[in-house]
C-alpha cells in the first residue's frame, strides 16, 4: 500500500541506511540549554552532544525532567520565551548552525527539513481548525501550492497514514478523531514536505497499547520508506527496543550513555541505563518477587551536585564519583559516563532476583468481595437533544479473595474504572450485586455505607490532581480520620499521619508540605497513604502508576507487595499495562468494552491466554530486548475499539479480530470454563 | 440547529416567567403607589375618594391575582398597556426611546471590539513589556473611570478646544445620519472605553491561555508564519471566552446607562426606566424589567450560537 501511494506522492524513495559511515544529518554538539526562573538558572540541558545519522531511528531515553524534550525543542528553535535559551553549543543541521539562524530561516526550516511529533495527540491539534487546513498549511506555506493541490496531497497523506475515507475526513475537526487517529494525523502532518529528519517527543505515552504499537509500526515503516531519520524520545526502554538503531540516554541535562540498542540492551554501562531496563517488569521473563528501582529522585537542576550527577543514586558509588566523570569511549563503540562502568557487569550478575512471596487464597473462606452480573447503563448526550445508551459495564462477575490482587486489564473505555467505582459506590450500578465483606453495598444504608467506607479505600490514577493543592499533606491524611472519628483529637491524627508517611516511605516532615512542593511518586505515596489511613481491607487501585515514570513505578508497585504481605492488604489493581498487572496480581480480569472476555489465575493467563484480544494485547506489548522484537513478526491488532454507543454485535470483539467468522457476528459468547480455572469467552475456542 | 434554538427558546419561557413574578410582587411590596405619588407629590390636598377613584381607574384595586392575570394576558398578546403616569401606551414609551438605546449599545460594542480586539492580542504578545504595562494600565484605568465622568470630560473638551457641543436633539440616523452620529458617536466612545477595559482584559488572559496550548506548539513546528500563528491558530480559541463577556455587556447597556444618558441629555431607556420607577409607574417597570430579561436571554442565545460557529466542538459533538 505504501509503495503505491509513495509513487503517487511523487516521493523519492530514499536509499536505505547505512549507519555512521556518512556524515550525521543532525549534530548536537555540547548543547547547553538554560531557563531562567524566579528562583535561578535552571541549566535543563548541560553540555549534550547526539548525532543522527540519515535514515536511522535514533532514542533518546530517560526520566521525565532529564533534559530530553528541551533538547528536541532547542533543535526546532522552539522553546519557550523568554525564559528558554540556548547558552551554549552546536546543532549542526548539514553545513548549517541552527543556534546562529535567523527566526524567520528557522521557521522556513521547520516543518519543511524537520518536524516534530508531539506527545498529547488529544491537545496537539487546533481544535477549531479542520483537519484540512491544518494538513494544507505547511504544504501551501513551504511548497506554494494552490488550495486544491494541498487538498489533493492531503487526501494522499491521510490515505499513507491508514485513514480510510480521507476526503471525507478532511472536513473533519479533532474531536471527532480518537486519540490513535490524531497521532497519524499529526505524523501526516510532519509527512506533508517530505523531511529529512522527524522527531517524536513520547509519541505514544498517551495511547493505549495496541494503538501505540500500530503508531510506532506505521512511524517505522514510512521513515524506512520514505529515507527519513527518526528521534524518538521516551522514558519507556520497551518501546524501542523494536524500532531504536541507537540509543542516547539522558540524565539531569547530561548523556549518561551512549550505543546501539543491542549493545545498551544486553550490556548496559552505566547504572542508569540499568536501573531503567531493570526497573520495567518484564513479559518475557518468570515473575520476581520485587522489582528493581533506582532510589531516591533525579537531583534539583537549580543546583545540580557536583561530580557523577547520579551517584546519590547509585548502588556502585564510590569516591571517585566526586570528580566528574567524562564519556569514556569504550571498545566495542558504546560510551558511557560512568567511572566504574568496567566493574558494573560483575556486580550486576551477582544481584539475585527477590523470591516471589508466596500468596495463597484461603479457598475454605468466603471471599472478601464478590461481584456478580453487574452492569451499568450509561445516558449520554449525543446532540440535537438527543440520548445514547452506553452499556459501560455489562454482565461482570469475579471474586477476591482476602489478601489477594486481582487485576483488571483492558484498554481506555474497556468499563475497568467503572467497575472499580462501582464497587466504591462512586457510581450507582444498574443491576447487579455487589457484596463486600458480607454485605450487598446496593442495598446498604447510608449510614452502613459510611461504615464500610472505612474498609475500602481508593488510590486514583493521576497523584497531580487527586490531592487537594490548598491542603497541606498532614491536612489531607489527618482530614478523614478526624471525620470519621479514628482518633480523638489533631494531636493524635498528626502520630498517626506521621506514622502513615513512614509507612509509605515518606518522611513524617513531608506532613507541613503542600501538594505541589512533592514529586509525582511522592504524590502517589501520599496517595497511598490517605487510603491506609482508615486501615481498610480493601483497595481499589485505579491505574495508579501509569502516570509516573518507570523507576518510580517501580517503587510504588514494591510499596503495593509489601504493604500487601505486611498487612493482608486485598487489592483490585485496574491498569491498561500488561506486564505491570502481571507483576502484582494473582488473578486476572481481562476487560473489551465492558465485558469480561478471559479471566484467570495471571500465570495461567500469560503463559497460555486463550481469547484472542487477550492474545493481541500480550503481542502488542513492548519487551525491552532488540533480539525478542526483532525476531518477532509485526502482529499488529488491527483498528479500534469501536464505539461503545454503537457496539457490534454478537462478540463485540469480531470486528478486530483475525479468527472471526460470520457466527461471531451472532452469537454473544458466554464465558465458560475453557480449564480449570481458566475461563474465556469465545466461541472458537 | 433549528431544533437547538427552539429548545432554548423555550426555555426562556420560565426564566421569563419568573422575573415577571418576581417583578410584580416586588414591586407591591414596597409601600405606595403611583397614585399617591401622582396626587400627593406638591403636598396637594386631594381627597381620599378622589385617590380611591384614580387607583380603580388604573385597576389597582383588583386583588393583585387578577392584575397579574390580566398582566400577563397582555403579554402574551404583546399587548403591554399604557403607562400608569402619562397615559401613553407603554409599546409607544419604549418605541420612541429604543432605537436610541440599541443604537449607543451597537455603537459602544463595535468601538470596544475595535479596541479590545488589538490591544488585548498586543498586550498578551509583549507580555511584561513596557508595552503591556501600558495596555494595562489603560485597561484599568477604563475600569476606574465612570463613564458620565469621561462623558462629562469629553463635553467639556470639545466645548473648550472646538468650540463645540454636540446636539442635544435626537435626529434618527435614517433621516441625517451626520447629525445623528455627531450626537451619539460621544456617549457611544464614553461607554465604549470601558466596554473596551473590560474585553480587552478577559482577551489579554485568554490569548496568554492559548498561547500555552499545545497547538500552537504544533503550527510553530509547521513553521506558520508567527503572524497565521496569532491570527488562525491562537485568536479563534481566545476569542471564545470574550464572546461571553461581550454580549453580557451589550445586553447591560440597554438600559443600563442611565447617568451616561443624563450627562448627554439623551432620552433613552435608562431614563425611562428610572423616571417609571421615580414615579412608581408600576405598568413601565414591569414591562421594561422583562423587556430587559429578554434581551439578556436573547443575547445569551446569540453568544451560544456564535460558539457554535466558532467551536466545532460546540455544534457536532
Amino acid at each position: 500500500m505504501v509503495a503505491g501511494l509513495l509513487s503517487a506522492l511523487e516521493i523519492e524513495e530514499r536509499p536505505a541506511p547505512v549507519a555512521s559511515a556518512q556524515a550525521p544529518l543532525l549534530s548536537v554538539e555540547d548543547l547547553r540549554v538554560e531557563f531562567h526562573t524566579g528562583r535561578g538558572v535552571v541549566r535543563a540541558v548541560d553540555g549534550v552532544s547526539w548525532n543522527v545519522y540519515p535514515g536511522e531511528t535514533m532514542a533518546i531515553v530517560g526520566e521525565s525532567g532529564c533534559g530530553k524534550s528541551v533538547s528536541a525543542l532547542a533543535v526546532m528553535g522552539l522553546l519557550a520565551k523568554p525564559a528558554g535559551r540556548v547558552s551554549g553549543g552546536r546543532i549542526m543541521f548539514g553545513d548549517r548552525d541552527l543556534t546562529q539562524l535567523s527566526t524567520s530561516q528557522m521557521r522556513e526550516l521547520r516543518g519543511r527539513d524537520i518536524a516534530m511529533v508531539f506527545q498529547e495527540p488529544m491537545t496537539s491539534l487546533n481544535p477549531v481548525l479542520s483537519i484540512g487546513t491544518q494538513l494544507a498549511e505547511p504544504l501551501r506555506i513551504h511548497l506554494g501550492m494552490t488550495a486544491q493541490e494541498a487538498r489533493a496531497r492531503s487526501i494522499e497523506l491521510l490515505g499513507l497514514v491508514g485513514i480510510a475515507d480521507a476526503a471525507r475526513r478532511l472536513d473533519q475537526y479533532p474531536h471527532q478523531f480518537s486519540g490513535g487517529m490524531r497521532q497519524r494525523v499529526m505524523i501526516a502532518i510532519a509527512l506533508t514536505c517530505n523531511p529529512k529528519l522527524i522527531i517524536a517527543d513520547e509519541p505514544t505515552t498517551a495511547l493505549d497499547v495496541t494503538i501505540q504499537a500500530q503508531v510506532l509500526e506505521l512511524m517505522k515503516e514510512l521513515s524506512q520508506k520514505l529515507g527519513i531519520a527518526l528521534v524518538i524520545i521516551t522514558h519507556n526502554l520497551g518501546i524501542v527496543a523494536r524500532y531504536a538503531d541507537r540509543l542516547t540516554v539522558m540524565y539531569a541535562g547530561r548523556v549518561v550513555e551512549e550505543g546501539t540498542a543491542e549493545q545498551l540492551f544486553a550490556r548496559p554501562r552505566h547504572p542508569y541505563t540499568l536501573g531503567l531496563l531493570r526497573s520495567v517488569p518484564r513479559l518475557d521473563q518468570p515473575r520476581a518477587g520485587s522489582l528493581d528501582t533506582i532510589d531516591g529522585l533525579p537531583p534539583n537542576l537549580l543546583a545540580p551536585p557536583t561530580g557523577c550527577r547520579f551517584a546519590d543514586r547509585c548502588f556502585l558509588r564510590a569516591a571517585v564519583c566526586e570528580t566528574d566523570p567524562p564519556l569514556f569511549d569504550l571498545a566495542n563503540g558504546q560510551r558511557s559516563a560512568c567511572h566504574r562502568h568496567a566493574e558494573l557487569e560483575r556486580t550486576v550478575a551477582a544481584r539475585p532476583a527477590a523470591p516471589l512471596p508466596e500468596v495463597v487464597a484461603r479457598k475454605d473462606e468466603a471471599p472478601l468481595l464478590s461481584v456478580r452480573s453487574l452492569r451499568k447503563d450509561f445516558h449520554v448526550p449525543i446532540g440535537q437533544g438527543r440520548d445514547g445508551l452506553v452499556r459501560a459495564v455489562d454482565d461482570v462477575s469475579f471474586d477476591i479473595p482476602r489478601g489477594t490482587t486481582l487485576g483488571v486489564v483492558g484498554e481506555s473505555g474497556c468499563g475497568k474504572t467503572t467497575v472499580g467505582r462501582m464497587i466504591l459506590k462512586l457510581t450507582p450500578q444498574t443491576s447487579g450485586e455487589v457484596v463486600f465483606e458480607g454485605t450487598d453495598i446496593a442495598s446498604a444504608s447510608d449510614d452502613a455505607m459510611r461504615k464500610l467506607r472505612l474498609r475500602m479505600q481508593v488510590v486514583f490514577q493521576d497523584p497531580f490532581s487527586s490531592l487537594n493543592p490548598r491542603m497541606s499533606i498532614g491536612d489531607t491524611l489527618n482530614e478523614p480520620q478526624l471525620v470519621y472519628r479514628k482518633v480523638r483529637n489533631r494531636r493524635e491524627a498528626d502520630e498517626h499521619s506521621a506514622e502513615l508517611l513512614r509507612r509509605v516511605g515518606l518522611v513524617p516532615e513531608m506532613a507541613s508540605r503542600y501538594p505541589h512542593q512533592l514529586s509525582g511518586g511522592q504524590r502517589q505515596r501520599v496517595g497511598i497513604a490517605r487510603a491506609l489511613a482508615m486501615q481498610p481491607s480493601f483497595i481499589v487501585c485505579d491505574e495508579p502508576v501509569s502516570a509516573l515514570d518507570v523507576s518510580v513505578q517501580a517503587q510504588i508497585m514494591n510499596l503495593l507487595t509489601d504493604l500487601q504481605n505486611s498487612l493482608g492488604m486485598t487489592f483490585l489493581f485496574i491498569a491498561h499495562d500488561l506486564a505491570v498487572v502481571r507483576h502484582i496480581s494473582q488473578r486476572i480480569v481481562v476487560m473489551y468494552l465492558g465485558r469480561v472476555v478471559e479471566t484467570a489465575d495471571c500465570d495461567d493467563l500469560y503463559r497460555e491466554p486463550l481469547h484472542p484480544y487477550t492474545q493481541a494485547l500480550l503481542d502488542a506489548a513492548p519487551v525491552p530486548d532488540p533480539k525478542i522484537e526483532r525476531q518477532r513478526a509485526a502482529r499488529v491488532l488491527k483498528g479500534e475499539p469501536p464505539s461503545p454507543l454503537n457496539p457490534p454485535s454478537g462478540c463485540t470483539y469480531h470486528t478486530r479480530c483475525p479468527r472471526a467468522t460470520s457466527e461471531c457476528a451472532a452469537i454473544v459468547p458466554p464465558l465458560r470454563e475453557v480449564r480449570p480455572g481458566h475461563f474465556a469467552a469465545c466461541i472458537k475456542i | 440547529m433549528l431544533r437547538y434554538v427552539v429548545k432554548r427558546v423555550a426555555l426562556m419561557i420560565p426564566m421569563l416567567f419568573t422575573v415577571a413574578l418576581l417583578t410584580f410582587f416586588l414591586l407591591r411590596v414596597i409601600p405606595g403607589d403611583i397614585v399617591e405619588v401622582k396626587m400627593r407629590a406638591d403636598g396637594g390636598n386631594v381627597s381620599q375618594e378622589v385617590i380611591e377613584r384614580e387607583r380603580v381607574r388604573l385597576g389597582l384595586d383588583k386583588p393583585l391575582v387578577v392584575q397579574f392575570g390580566d398582566w400577563m394576558k397582555g403579554i402574551v398578546t404583546f399587548n403591554f398597556g399604557t403607562s400608569m403616569w402619562t397615559g401613553q401606551p407603554i409599546s409607544r414609551e419604549i418605541g420612541i426611546r429604543l432605537g436610541l438605546s440599541i443604537q449607543v449599545a451597537v455603537m459602544a460594542a463595535i468601538i470596544a471590539v475595535l479596541i479590545a480586539v488589538p490591544l488585548g492580542t498586543i498586550s498578551a504578545l509583549f507580555r511584561d513589556s513596557w508595552i503591556d504595562y501600558l495596555v494595562r494600565i489603560v485597561t484599568i484605568a477604563g475600569l476606574a473611570v465612570p463613564s458620565f465622568w469621561l462623558g462629562m470630560l469629553i463635553i467639556l473638551g470639545l466645548l473648550t478646544l472646538f468650540n463645540w457641543s454636540p446636539p442635544v436633539t435626537y435626529t434618527p440616523f435614517l433621516t441625517d445620519p451626520i447629525a445623528n452620529l455627531s450626537q451619539l458617536i460621544w456617549p457611544a466612545l464614553a461607554v465604549g472605553y470601558r466596554y473596551a477595559a473590560v474585553v480587552a482584559r478577559m482577551l489579554r488572559s485568554s490569548v496568554l491561555e492559548a498561547l500555552q496550548e499545545d497547538y500552537i506548539r504544533t503550527a510553530r513546528a509547521k513553521g506558520v508564519f508567527e503572524r497565521l500563528v496569532i491570527v488562525r491558530h491562537t485568536l479563534p480559541n481566545a476569542l471564545l471566552p470574550a464572546i461571553t463577556v461581550i454580549g453580557l455587556e451589550f445586553a447591560f447597556l440597554m438600559g443600563g446607562l442611565v447617568v451616561t444618558e443624563q450627562v448627554f441629555n439623551l432620552n433613552g431607556i435608562g431614563r425611562l426606566f428610572v423616571e417609571a420607577v421615580t414615579r412608581n409607574d408600576f405598568t413601565l417597570i414591569q414591562t421594561l424589567v422583562m423587556m430587559i430579561a429578554v434581551m439578556f436571554a436573547v443575547v445569551n442565545l446569540i453568544v451560544d450560537l456564535l460558539y457554535g460557529v466558532l467551536d466545532p466542538r460546540v455544534t457536532n459533538k
